[in-house]
């Protein structure tokens, strides 16, 4: 476990590295500690954002002394220590996805100018660089373990997912050469080591994989998911990417389209320690609820 | 009451003092880029200080009124007419119904602010009128203005003819100085690299919104390392991360960017400074082109710009309270 690293994010904000590199454990101790902050919530606390290895907070200095604030995130860092033993209460979603869509196909296609690979598609490019034999077998790693959401954000309801495997067999994929200026809406995305959904269309550097129709982010709150709040993901949310082929695809499009559509989830409990000792077996509990 | 447009302008939004609160789900402050402007303009009017108006950029809108109303223009110098009559920046005037007010020519700053007294009514999302347009929220339908659209104001009583004394009128130049302070990232930069970056002289490009700021003008060095696992291989790539409103991002090394109120959330470029929060009205009223010093501060610096800034606030709110 590594020492964090604090700095002044200008008059307004505290920026906290926990970790250089990204970890499930990393994620882990930005969430609890953010956790634990929400509960004690400082007058003068305006936003707390937890990130894949680091977090930032938002205050007014005019309320809240920097210093008396600094202090207090350093003793959060010591009371939640390496975070294995805390359980996160969280739950375990289904992300229906058509791999190798045409809407992203063409995209990609348009930017290839911009791509590592020009003569390749993106999920080419990244099943060859990761050794897999085939694009039938990348969409079978990609979509065979859990994912783990270990930040929202960039921009509005976009979900950054953590591979639930050991180190040596998580994918891993360089982020487009110069970013596209588009990236259709609900595109499944990949950039380092981080999957994501695009909750919006617009300018994206992620390779693309894929499309599904589950919408994320619903700012007119229409359809039943979004009753609560305009965006779905939660850092912390367990997601299993499920293949479906272009027919299925069209019909849970149809039930959005009939403000139907929900995301199947069941809620779980997910402690660190157990996971990291036996990942497939853990994994395997976990995706049971959705069975 | 409403207002027409006849002619929407370059990028006009409906902005307030922004929303607070949702910046962890990556839903951004949003609201006027240069606050100061937005608390002159309804302080004038009439309205409380944080209340909705147009943030017109470059080129301001055509609007009809449909009734009596008082209304101000703040911000970047682009003239008011009436019905093709010039008004005056910085001072409340009086508008009929049937009137229509349009603008002239930009010659400084980049984004003017149009207060009517009432304010521009359109819902609150998320606790603030202001819009949103990459998360299609908030505003009028989550998107600048467009010809055709009928903007709802509240019922307000303001009066013409009120003034901000010339001291407490913001002017413009095209050679600025920003106040920064270092961190976050900037141990990825060299010692040559830091210099570099607080001793050039920056030009900003067109790429210039509500989202971020690109300026032109060096490549900063960085220091050798093994990329962290996550991050990816360029010196400036780091394991994705949030951003400050304000920060200060360097992909690829070249052409820093200025995060704003619309910015994105969190990413995987280093960041090595952020701008103060009361310098952010400084870069929203700078235009392509402009000349730009960042020019770093240490926190004891910050506070006293902030109390600086605080007390401006507070003698505009007593000539015009």
């Amino acid at each position: 476990m590594t020492e964090a690293r604090y700095s002044w994010g200008g008059d307004e904000f505290v920026f906290v590295e926990l970790a250089e590199e990204m970890s499930l454990q990393a994620n882990f101790r930005a969430m609890a500690i953010t956790n634990a902050l929400r509960e004690q919530r400082p007058d003068g606390l305006v936003d707390i954002c937890p990130a894949n290895a680091s977090y930032q907070v938002r205050y007014d200095p005019d309320v809240l002394d920097p210093h008396a604030l600094m202090a207090q995130l350093k003793d959060l860092e010591k009371q939640v220590g390496d975070a294995t033993d805390v359980a996160l209460p969280t739950r375990v979603l289904e992300i229906p996805v058509l791999y190798r869509d045409p809407w992203t196909t063409e995209t990609l296609m348009r930017f290839r100018d911009r791509h590592q690979d020009p003569d390749g598609t993106d999920i080419s490019y990244a099943a060859r660089i990761n050794g897999y034999g085939s694009e039938d077998e990348f969409i079978a790693a990609h979509s065979g373990s859990p994912w783990f959401t270990s930040m929202v954000g960039f921009v509005a309801g976009l979900p950054f997912k953590y591979q639930m495997v050991p180190r040596d067999r998580q994918i891993v994929v360089p982020k487009y050469l110069r970013p596209r200026t588009d990236t259709p809406k609900q595109t499944v995305g990949y950039g380092g080591c981080f999957s994501c959904i695009y909750s919006v269309r617009g300018a994206g550097g992620y390779q693309m994989f894929g499309i599904t129709p589950a919408p994320i982010y619903d700012p007119t709150q229409s359809l039943p998911d979004f009753t609560d709040f305009m965006v779905f993901f939660r850092p912390g949310d367990i997601v299993k990417f499920r293949p479906v082929d272009r027919d299925e695809y069209d019909t849970l499009l149809a039930s959005v389209e009939a403000k139907e559509f929900r995301i199947r989830q069941a809620p779980v409990e997910f402690a660190l320690a157990p996971f990291l000792d036996d990942p497939d077996g853990y994994n395997a509990r976990l995706l049971e609820v959705l069975a | 009451m409403t207002i027409e447009v006849r002619k929407p302008g370059l990028s006009t939004t409906v902005q307030d003092a922004g929303r607070t609160g949702y910046y962890d789900l990556g839903i951004p402050p949003s609201g006027a880029l240069d606050q100061y402007s937005l608390r002159a303009a309804n302080l004038l009017v009439g309205n409380a200080e944080g209340d909705a108006v147009l943030e017109c950029v470059y080129m301001g809108p055509e609007l009809l009124f449909t009734e009596a109303a008082v209304v101000a223009v703040t911000g970047a110098a682009m003239v008011p007419k009436v019905n093709g009559e010039e008004r005056p920046q910085w001072e409340s005037f009086a508008v009929d119904a049937g009137d229509v007010l349009s603008f002239a020519y930009l010659t400084g700053g980049a984004r003017a602010y149009v207060a009517v007294s009432g304010g521009v009514d359109v819902p609150v999302v998320l606790g603030s009128r202001s819009t949103y347009g990459l998360g299609a929220l908030g505003g009028f339908s989550g998107r600048p203005l467009a010809e055709g659209d009928v903007l709802p104001v509240g019922s307000g009583t303001g009066t013409a003819g009120r003034s901000v004394p010339a001291d407490l009128r913001t002017t413009y130049s095209k050679d600025v100085e920003v106040r920064v302070m270092m961190g976050l990232y900037d141990h990825r930069l060299s010692r040559d690299g830091r210099a570099t970056f607080l001793d050039t002289t920056w030009k900003l490009t067109p790429v210039a919104d509500r989202i971020g700021f690109r300026y032109s003008g060096a490549t900063l060095e960085t220091v050798d390392r093994e990329p962290p696992f996550g991050a990816g291989q360029d010196p400036s790539n780091i394991v994705d991360a949030p951003y400050p409103i304000g920060s200060i991002q360097v992909p690829g090394s070249v052409e820093p960017i200025v995060l704003h109120r619309d910015a994105v959330s969190g990413g995987g470029y280093m960041m090595v400074a952020t701008v103060l929060s009361g310098d952010l009205d400084v870069v929203a009223q700078s235009a392509p082109g402009t000349r730009t010093r960042f020019v770093e501060v240490d926190l004891d610096g910050a506070l006293a710009l902030r109390a600086e800034r605080r007390a401006r606030d507070e003698r505009l709110r007593e000539v015009l309270g």
